[in-house]
């Protein structure tokens, strides 16, 4: 082939493959589009159709009703006692995930620590393990007649058993407890991985200066962690929004509502309540999307700033 | 911790005497022993779960502590595993959890590699649209995909729920394979055109190929995910018992029974062995999958 034959074929063909590119890369695209765009954006723009029809079943018709589903919902004080419980729950996961896995993870990062790798695996696994059978087994361990738990208890020498997941008072922190130890794992993962990015030489640095190991933390590690800490605070908060399946099977929300959180309350009105409502359930869905997005968008918010902080500074 | 302020010694110091080498190392001996008892703690729940699964219904009210059973019970499982119809729910998990994979991999990996490595119009929107959408929690969407399903007659259907689950999640999947494609050398595939490869041939036979640690990773998040799901496999069997997932059909067989505690326990055992096993077989990339959403 001569040299000119070749140069104009591949001028040709470039030219086809522009064209032939672009279709190639929207099939390339197409089940991605169809899937989610059946299965997770047209939901969301559904749901505010949903919200503002009365709408008693799947089967049945419904009725265009404006904005009265949402009042309904923000009058139910039911519903915000749900986004009070949704809240307490997350402050009280989030903080102690983030900072006794910190804790953990900074003693496994230590390269002196002997069996480290067989503390991370067990710490770990109880993320593996499906979350609605975590919930049920929980029933049991806690259960207040003959539970491992209660026997441990009695073992301690209290007398009677506490009925942690029966109790209004106890189930929401008892739950709380259970969903810290469930998820600890993948904080403590984070962790490490953030720990594996400060670099040794620095802590070398610091020992040679004379630095212990209070003050290494403080004016090395930590500052060096601040945009993990960011990110990790943003995974963590995110994830307890999704306790659904934990909840349902644990306590179904009980005692007296005292663990019902959102998604447990749309739950309950869209398809464990002997009429349905499904408009009603999808306005507090809204309400709910809302929710996460804006303590989303508050987060997201924060990670700029810190950013934009640490520019300055630097 | 004085150790931390001089240089690092491995062995210890000749002269040093025996009581102060034990002083020095308290310390880490006080740590060590912390860690087992929070690690005994960690696991208590699945070993009280494997126990009681091997005892008789009565010994599991009345053993308190003992974790080892006085006769091995091992009919629980025969019950759970055919009475309990959990045999039924495990094939169920498999072909739903096996084919969710399949789909959520290649999908993510066609999207991926042409929103990383190419530029075209709409990218951005589509980029932008997924990240909008990358914490929609499933209590936001499960009606109207109920409604969906049911419409496009796929809601008592394991197609269905494959369907649901494969289009609901892993957008980050996509992000963690295109910022995986993008960041690979222009050579490869000006290489490969110049020999005549197309754009396709280019994607299946170079890049996806290249692409096997993330693949590993996303196929196992994707696995743990599908296997673990409830909320969904939970809603779309609430008509036809034969479509129960495990997670799910533990649920219902504890509303059923909830006087058989050791069949629960069995059933549970059934349930969760598969994914631990898994795990340990591959928990490097397990750990490496989740410890890379926080580095990128």
């Amino acid at each position: 082939m001569a040299p000119t034959e070749l140069a104009t074929t591949g001028r040709r063909k470039r030219g086809i493959d522009t064209r032939r590119q672009t279709i190639w890369i929207w099939a390339f695209l197409t089940p991605t589009i169809v899937l989610y765009g059946l299965y997770t954006l047209y939901p969301i723009v559904a749901s505010y159709w949903y919200s503002l029809v009365e709408w008693n079943g799947f089967s049945s018709s419904q009725r265009f009703v404006g904005i009265s589903n949402y009042q309904a919902v923000l009058a139910d004080p039911a519903f915000w006692s749900s986004v009070r419980i949704t809240l307490v729950f997350m402050l009280l996961v989030a903080p102690a995930r983030i900072l006794l896995s910190l804790l953990l993870a900074m003693l496994l990062n230590s390269p002196k620590l002997p069996l480290r790798n067989l503390f991370r695996t067990v710490y770990f696994l109880p993320v593996v393990t499906t979350t609605a059978i975590v919930g049920v087994v929980m029933q049991f361990v806690f259960d207040p007649a003959s539970g491992p738990f209660t026997a441990f208890l009695k073992a301690l020498g209290a007398d009677t058993g506490i009925d942690f997941l029966g109790d209004s008072g106890t189930a929401l922190v008892t739950a709380a407890a259970v969903y810290v130890w469930k998820f600890f794992g993948i904080t403590m993962v984070y962790w490490l991985a953030a720990l594996q990015t400060v670099p040794t030489e620095l802590y070398e640095a610091a020992r040679i200066d004379g630095a212990g190991a209070f003050h290494i933390f403080r004016y090395v590690t930590l500052p060096l962690l601040v945009p993990f800490l960011l990110i990790i605070t943003v995974l963590t908060v995110e994830d307890t929004f999704h306790a659904f399946d934990l909840m349902q099977t644990m306590t179904g929300g009980g005692p007296f509502f005292s663990t019902e959180i959102i998604e447990i309350y749309i739950y309950r009105w869209a398809f464990s309540a002997s009429i349905p409502q499904l408009g009603f359930a999808s306005a507090a869905a809204v309400l709910f999307g809302l929710f996460v997005m804006v303590v989303g968008a508050l987060q997201a918010w924060a990670l700029v700033v810190a950013r934009r902080s640490r520019k300055d500074l630097s | 911790m004085t150790t931390l302020t001089r240089p690092a010694r491995p062995t210890a110091p000749p002269g040093e005497g025996l009581g102060r080498r034990i002083a020095r190392r308290a310390p880490w001996w006080g740590v060590l022993l912390l860690l087992a008892v929070l690690a005994l703690v960690w696991v208590y729940p699945f070993v009280w779960m494997v126990s009681a699964s091997l005892k008789s219904s009565l010994e599991v009210f009345t053993a308190g502590l003992t974790l080892v059973p006085e006769d091995f019970a091992w009919e629980n499982y025969s019950r759970a595993w055919t009475d309990a119809n959990f045999g039924r729910y495990m094939v169920n998990t498999v072909i739903l959890t096996v084919s969710t994979v399949v789909i959520v991999v290649v999908r993510c990996a066609l999207a991926g590699y042409v929103l990383g490595r190419y530029r075209f119009r709409g990218q951005k929107l589509i980029i932008g649209v997924l990240v909008a959408t990358l914490f929609v929690p499933t209590g936001y969407t499960i009606i109207p995909i109920v409604k969906l399903s049911m419409e496009l007659g796929l809601l008592n259907s394991l197609t269905g729920m494959v369907l649901a689950l494969s289009g609901a999640a892993n957008v980050s999947a996509i992000l963690i394979y295109a910022g995986y494609f993008r960041q690979l050398p222009k050579e490869l595939e000006e290489a490969a055109t110049v020999d005549g490869a197309g754009f396709g041939r280019v994607f299946f036979q170079i890049m996806l190929p290249l692409s096997m640690p993330v693949t590993a990773t996303v196929a196992l998040l994707t696995f743990l995910a599908t296997w673990n799901a409830f909320f969904l496999p939970l809603v779309f069997s609430f008509s036809d018992p034969d479509l129960r997932t495990l997670s799910v059909g533990m649920q219902a067989f504890v509303g059923e029974n909830a006087t058989d505690w050791s069949g629960m326990a069995a059933a549970g055992v059934i349930s969760i062995l598969p994914i631990v096993a898994l795990f340990l077989f591959l928990q490097r990339y397990f750990v490496e999958g989740i410890a890379g959403a926080v580095k990128s």
